[in-house]
């Protein structure tokens, strides 16, 4: 498969190294953290108003880390071989600590916080269900069915104190994946040491929006009301939140077009052609600034419940929208310009190829259906926790 | 299928023996090669190269590079007058069939032979995530074809393009410096068959190899010394414009 | 014991983590490779493994131990510096295997240009032609023998 070239590249670098499942993989890994993030506002700052989300978020996050592996996976020449990184990590590489901070973050934040708010559930759940229902929910319980006031409590305090962990620890699931980029001194893209921060900011960003998508989305598949007060308030955090990203990219752009370096007419003109429309029309204008003015229309104009439902809405899929593009300007544009300065290449995405299109989507598809599987294991709405609970005690 | 415990007895302790020996690996090939005695580099004139393509040629027989990829390669530049930062460059097939005539008359037109610099603050090899790729104690980056993932993360790091996923193996590749040949006393296969003496193997560790005398003697420079990655491939004659 | 007997499932799970702390530090020190370490953080063994890959150029040395009539003319020539596989091609199976490997014979219109054909971004010392003009069609190795190229040293034909 001929590349077209324009200009010089050096000749190794014609074929890009990185394809479009190291764009998702970093899509995924931060709505995981901007996800639990969101879920710590309520469990540590006490933002009670945001409740409603709470189980969701922590839900969502775990469907989200679930698949994060599986584009890695896919891309890696040996596969088999990834084992090494737990047997032998490079203490000097960013990327040996995934395999660390992944499973810590998956197992001691994530599955224990869940395990923890939801163990007396789960104990209810293993004495009311049958079959092959009943004996997932008894090994989850880990043979103890000790749900008095006093457990609870100490379950209680010892998630808050797993939060308080899993907020740094979330900063270093998806802050170390900005390193991996922001430590390449070899490409001017990449290289800086404001991109761990970009990174994490935008995760929070996506995070925060796909979790009021799903509770907007879930209510009204359940024909519940939506509660306004949650949302306007997910809506006001998603709008801080963007102020902060947006002010960090730009701050990135500027510093760049004012210092003027040896890399900056490549890249210039790359952004004005190559990634015109991924970066300025897509990330910049529809992912960005639209959202940002939606969101601030809605606090700054009193809008009825229905419009503002539409807004949060229209809002939200454009921030995803755009925090994808925002990865793949990263990822993709890091590798279409020469290290010379002197040329450009092109990323030529299959279809049906180990990295190509179709199972990219399959992949952002799946941890949607993993969601669905836990909403049903571990339901995150009080209604069926009152029923099954009472259903339990025989009222 | 039942497997009686007498069975297993015997069966695991086999099998960990078969295991050992996979990962005992092969054992030193050269007896007469001191790791130690030897720092190795490569040292450029690049006033003589004449763009032949021989050694790109001779690299892709010895080391069984696929077509596409290149351990080392030639470019050829065209600086137009002053504008140093930007000359025409090209490298067609990365100069492995020569080049074609110039299309511009005037200005300064030359050659640059590429390969793996062997840096000694390497960036690829601080980034790789098993320890598949490192810098052996005489000098030279070599990769671990067993134990790479194909992660491509030093192919990311390293600013001068040198490396490349071998479509065959899916690990990295890149020039070894002919490793198997210079632990056996010979040159490098791009060395051996260069026409004009461009290139010129260098062992820093040996007092008598002629390049302490050059560089003594002359000013050398190395590709992109704001990396910071202390090439070990000196280049004479290297012009300012060359990336 | 009261506390404890409320934090119980908590030690259950306290002592999961730590069966698989265990199992991971036993299966980890199976897996690692005997030589990683032995250099640094690698596998100590892929420097030989690199070390044992078989030879294709037997290096001009080699060639000379044989081919004495051939380097007697070639050390007094403009070539001296030129080793013989630059033109000849990888022959270290022909080293060592003389009779049953034979070179191919090299056709000189197609093999001298690649160094002589007239290129701007040559040194202007290099000698250097346009081979459409300077021989009118005839084979290099008409005028110029090839390993003393110089036209007093005559052609081979």
């Amino acid at each position: 498969m001929q590349i077209p070239v324009e200009g010089f590249m050096y000749p190794n670098e014609v074929e890009l190294q990185w394809s479009v499942l190291i764009v998702l993989y970093p899509f995924l890994t931060g709505l995981v953290a901007g996800a639990f993030i969101l879920a710590s506002l309520e469990r540590v700052f006490q933002v009670e108003a945001v409740k409603p989300t709470y189980r969701l978020a922590l839900l969502t996050a775990l469907a989200f880390l679930i698949v994060a592996p599986m584009p890695l996976q896919l891309h890696l020449g040996h596969p088999e071989r990834s084992y090494e990184m737990y047997l032998t990590p490079h203490a000097s590489s960013a990327m040996a600590m995934f395999g660390f901070v992944y499973l810590w973050y998956l197992l001691a934040v994530l599955v224990l916080e869940i395990w923890l708010d939801y163990r007396r559930d789960i104990v209810v759940m293993s004495r009311s269900t049958a079959g092959w229902r009943q004996w997932v929910y008894r090994a989850l319980t880990l043979g103890s069915s000790n749900i008095s006031e006093r457990s609870l409590h100490i379950d209680e305090r010892a998630g808050w104190l797993i939060t308080v962990i899993g907020i740094p620890s979330a900063f270093l699931l998806h802050g170390y994946v900005g390193f991996i980029f922001g430590s390449v001194k070899a490409n001017p893209w990449w290289s800086s040491p404001l991109m761990p921060v970009v990174f994490l900011f935008s995760a929070m960003v996506s995070g925060i929006a796909i979790v009021m998508l799903l509770y907007m989305l879930m209510c009204r598949l359940r024909h519940e009301t939506i509660d306004m007060r949650c949302v306007d308030t997910v809506a006001k955090y998603l709008f801080y939140t963007f102020i902060i990203d947006f002010s960090l990219e730009m701050l990135d752009l500027i510093h760049r077009i004012y210092e003027a370096d040896e890399s900056f007419r490549s890249l210039d003109f790359m952004v004005h052609t190559k990634l015109y429309f991924s970066h300025i029309v897509v990330q910049i204008v529809l992912g960005t600034v639209v959202p940002i003015g939606l969101l601030a229309l809605t606090q700054v104009v009193k809008l009825t419940e229905m419009q503002r439902k539409r807004t949060y809405v229209v809002a939200g899929c454009l921030t995803l929208i755009g925090i994808f593009a925002m990865r793949w300007n990263v990822v993709i544009g890091g590798q279409l310009f020469s290290k010379s300065f002197l040329g450009y290449t092109t990323y030529k995405m299959g279809f049906g190829a180990r990295e190509g299109l179709l199972i990219a989507i399959i992949l952002t598809i799946l941890p949607f259906a993993i969601l669905w599987v836990l909403v049903r294991l571990l339901p995150p709405w009080p209604e069926r926790q009152s029923v099954a609970i009472s259903a339990a005690s025989g009222d | 299928m039942n497997i009686t415990r007498r069975q297993l007895l015997i069966l695991l302790p086999a099998a960990a023996l078969a295991w050992e020996s996979i990962l005992a690996g092969t054992p030193e090939a050269s007896p007469n090669y001191n790791l130690t005695d030897h720092w190795w580099g490569m040292l450029m004139d690049v006033t003589k190269c004449i763009g032949c393509g021989s050694c790109v040629r001779a690299c892709q027989l010895e080391n069984e590079v696929p077509d596409g990829y290149f351990r080392t390669w030639v470019e050829r530049y065209h600086v137009s007058d002053w504008e140093m930062e930007y000359p025409k460059v090209d490298a067609p097939d990365g100069g492995k069939s020569g080049f074609p005539p110039a299309q511009e008359e005037g200005g300064k037109n030359f050659f640059v032979p590429k390969l793996c610099n062997h840096c000694a603050d390497s960036p690829c090899t601080q980034v790789c995530p098993v320890g598949a790729t490192f810098v052996g104690p005489d000098g030279v980056v070599l990769v671990d074809q067993k134990y790479c993932l194909g992660c491509r993360y030093c192919v990311q790091a390293c600013p001068y393009g040198c490396r490349f996923i071998n479509p065959a193996t899916e690990t990295a590749n890149k020039c070894t410096l002919c490793y198997h040949r210079i632990t056996k006393g010979l040159t490098t296969a791009c060395c051996e068959v260069c026409p004009t003496g461009t290139r010129q193997l260098a062992d820093l560790k040996n007092p008598n190899d002629p390049i302490h005398a050059f560089l003594k003697t002359h000013s050398v420079q190395v590709l992109k010394p704001q990396m910071a990655t202390r090439s070990k491939c000196f280049y004479y004659g290297l012009d300012g414009s060359v990336r | 014991m009261r506390s404890f007997k409320d934090a119980e499932h908590l030690l259950r799970l306290a002592a999961v983590f730590v069966v698989g702390l265990i199992a991971f530090l036993v299966l980890r020190a199976f897996l690692v490779p005997r030589s990683f370490g032995q250099y640094g953080h690698y596998r100590g063994n892929a420097i030989g493994e690199t070390a044992a890959r078989p030879v294709s150029y037997a290096g001009h040395q080699v060639c000379e131990g044989c081919h004495t009539e051939v380097l007697d003319v070639k050390s007094k020539g403009v070539h001296k510096a030129v080793a013989c596989e630059s033109c000849h091609g990888p022959l270290a199976k022909h080293a060592d295997d003389p009779a049953s490997v034979q070179p191919v014979k090299l056709d000189t219109a197609r093999l001298c240009v690649r160094c002589h054909e007239e290129n701007l971004a040559k040194p202007k010392n290099f000698p250097q032609v346009a081979s459409k003009d300077h021989s009118g069609g005839a084979a290099c190795d008409s005028c110029h023998q090839p390993h003393s190229p110089a036209m007093e040293a005559g052609g081979s034909q």
